[in-house]
């Protein structure tokens, strides 16, 4: 089995994250830009069909600047067979439907028997390119899956829905997602570092994939930070807070 | 007026989902409002007049077996036969799991593009444009589509108030009934178990955290929602843990929320969290540890142990009632 895993880079979540004041687009320089932990755990369900069985070939595949390639050598390490990175000026501050018209250009490239992705990442928290994905490409979505089964040409597993949860499948080949309840990820050991940096990666532009630039495309009109909260009263429970919590509450009318 | 499309999500068992509300009333504020449905058998009496009352002047209904057993393409069949038949100026759905993938979907499709997770929506020289609330409420950034069709999720809870009451006109399609993409085998619903209010939409939300220690321990955090007729809400560590389930998780990968006030008990304020609450109008917070950063951010913290603060809190909020 073939599997593809998208992996996107994104600012740490420890850190402060912040908007370029210009561009209104991410600031990648403000804090460390790391592989985002659901693309992590997407790999891991990768990693578990790979230890049951060594033919499966996994590749990675990440848009995204200069620096993404180390997003893509972090997957390797952790036992990634190959990457491709997509790498164009042009696709800075790209959008979801050009990001996912991209990738399934790449993809088409690739020719995996299973595609797997995060359901939504930390920093555009849209949770659409995947889906947009399987549309371009012709495949089913099989999307936020909790618990996740792939073998024998199928994918299975719960779906964690607002109500409560689904079972559902597809054949492959599908576009799967998973949320962060699936397993958490590997560490990459030393053998795993020393390999990768000999593991293939190709770097390809959007005039190789061929791919057009879709007609219709979001763009930012403004952007503003909000200010900062600031610290209110803070007590130390002397035996009494309980009750001046109350007092608190009741003053400011929010009980 | 510009027609708008709903993206209406019914429930296993066939019921208008609570989403419906602010969609028709972020679309009424744009333009005419039509509600677009997937569903195996024609909508109910019921559910007709309740869409009319939440502000559908038009229902667009497709109809089909494969709307219960198959995964999100049946509403995207919906969507864009309704697209393709009433020429729309904008689709909104809601940012809920399905929500969001049929909408992503519906954008290739129709060659539109996607505005993710709005929190409000105005119309601008004729241009829609959503405003989003970003990296924890840090930003506010305004977006819009140029070039094609505006595809538009909604955050769930972040659009107040109600369409005016209409009396929809009712078309039905049949589906293609060709049943491709992924099946849906079971429906396990979560068992109804909450008087409480949705953590989304809630004035008051208590949430717990890694301190409470135990499942059973969690119960206090219960206990003074219930008090306050609160939602219940946690940390991942809780969740983790398994004090409450994954739909409680509030912050970075949970739900945002913004009530009137938040309770964090035994939260440490990990940046994570803080990114799911720090909108919230009033925080107060009750943490053993001076130091957790959750203290920066609390209108009013308490550096104290949960387990004698909270049961006195609880004591003098029913002595005041009382
Ligand atoms: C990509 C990513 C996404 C994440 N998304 C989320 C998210 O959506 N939501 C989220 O919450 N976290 C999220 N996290 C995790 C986050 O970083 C923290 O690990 C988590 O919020 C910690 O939960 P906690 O505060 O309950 O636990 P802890 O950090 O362990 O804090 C427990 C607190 O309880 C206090 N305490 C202990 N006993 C008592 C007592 N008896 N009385 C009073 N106080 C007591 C302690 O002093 C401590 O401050 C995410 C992390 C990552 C990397
Ligand atoms: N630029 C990208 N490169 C590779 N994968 C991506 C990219 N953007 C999004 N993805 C994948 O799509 C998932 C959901 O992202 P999003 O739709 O941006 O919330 C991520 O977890 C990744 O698996």
């Amino acid at each position: 089995m073939k599997i593809a895993v998208l992996i996107k880079q994104v600012p740490d979540t420890a850190d402060e994250r912040t908007l370029d004041p210009e561009t209104g687009w991410l600031n990648r320089d403000a804090g460390d830009n790391i592989v985002d932990e659901i693309n992590e755990r997407a790999l891991e369900v990768a990693l578990q069909v790979k230890d049951k069985d060594k033919s499966t070939e996994i590749v990675v595949l990440a848009m995204g600047p200069d620096e993404a390639s180390k997003a893509i050598r972090k997957a390797l390490s952790m036992g990634a067979d190959s990457g491709v990175h997509v790498l164009d000026d042009s696709l800075a501050g790209a959008d979801a439907v050009r990001t996912a018209a991209v990738l399934a250009a790449a993809l088409k490239g690739i020719g995996a028997d299973v595609i797997v992705a995060g359901n939504e990442s930390t920093d555009g928290r849209g949770g659409v390119v995947p889906a947009m994905v399987a549309e371009h490409l012709g495949l089913p979505l099989v999307g936020a899956l909790s618990v996740i089964e792939l073998s024998g040409g199928k994918v299975s597993g719960e779906r964690q829905g607002e109500a409560g949860t689904l079972t559902v499948s597809a054949v492959l080949p599908a576009v799967v997602t998973v949320t962060e309840r699936t397993a958490e990820a590997r560490f990459p050991n030393f053998k795993g570092i020393l390999t990768a940096k000999r593991k293939p990666v190709n770097t390809v532009s959007v005039a190789d994939l061929g791919v057009q630039d879709p007609a219709a495309r979001a763009v930012l009109v403004a952007h503003s930070p909000r200010p900062a909260r600031v610290a209110g009263k803070k007590i130390l429970d002397d035996g009494t807070a309980g009750t001046l919590l109350a007092d608190y509450l009741i003053e400011n009318r929010l009980v | 007026m510009s027609t708008i499309l709903t993206l209406v999500e019914l429930t296993h068992q066939g019921e208008v989902s609570a989403s419906a509300r602010g969609l028709l009333a972020a679309a009424a504020s744009l333009g005419t409002p039509v509600a677009v449905v997937a569903t195996p058998t024609p909508l109910s009496e019921d559910a007709i007049s309740q869409l009319g009352a939440l502000g559908a002047t038009g229902i667009y209904q497709a109809v089909g077996a494969e709307a219960a057993t198959v995964l999100g393409t049946p509403s995207v069949e919906a969507l864009a036969g309704a697209v393709a038949a009433l020429a729309p100026q904008a689709v909104l759905a809601a940012n809920s799991v399905d929500g969001r993938e049929i909408a992503a979907r519906l954008a290739v499709r129709v060659g539109g593009a996607l505005l993710a997770d709005a929190v409000s929506l105005r119309t601008d020289g004729g241009q829609i444009v959503a405003e989003h609330s970003v990296f924890g409420g840090s930003y506010a950034v305004e977006s819009t589509v140029e070039g094609g069709l505006a595809v538009i999720t909604i955050r769930q809870g972040a659009i107040e108030g109600n369409a005016p009451a209409a009396t929809p006109d009712v078309t039905t399609v049949e589906l293609s009934g060709s049943g491709a993409g992924a099946r849906i085998d079971a429906v396990n619903d979560a068992p109804v178990t909450s008087s409480r209010p949705e953590l989304r939409a809630a004035k008051t939300v208590v949430s717990g955290g890694r301190g409470l220690g135990s499942k059973e321990n969690f119960v206090l955090v219960e206990q003074l929602a219930d008090a306050l007729g609160a939602a219940v809400g946690a940390s991942r560590a809780a969740v983790d843990a398994g004090f409450v389930p994954q739909t409680a998780q509030v912050g970075q990968t949970g739900v945002s929320v913004s009530p009137q006030l938040y309770i964090a008990l035994g939260i440490s304020g990990a940046i994570q969290h803080r990114a799911g609450m720090q909108t919230a109008k009033t925080i107060v917070a009750i943490n053993k540890d001076g130091d957790s950063p959750i203290f920066d951010v609390a209108d009013f913290g308490i550096v104290g142990d949960v387990f004698t603060v909270v049961p006195q809190l609880i004591e003098a909020l029913g002595a005041r009632a009382r």
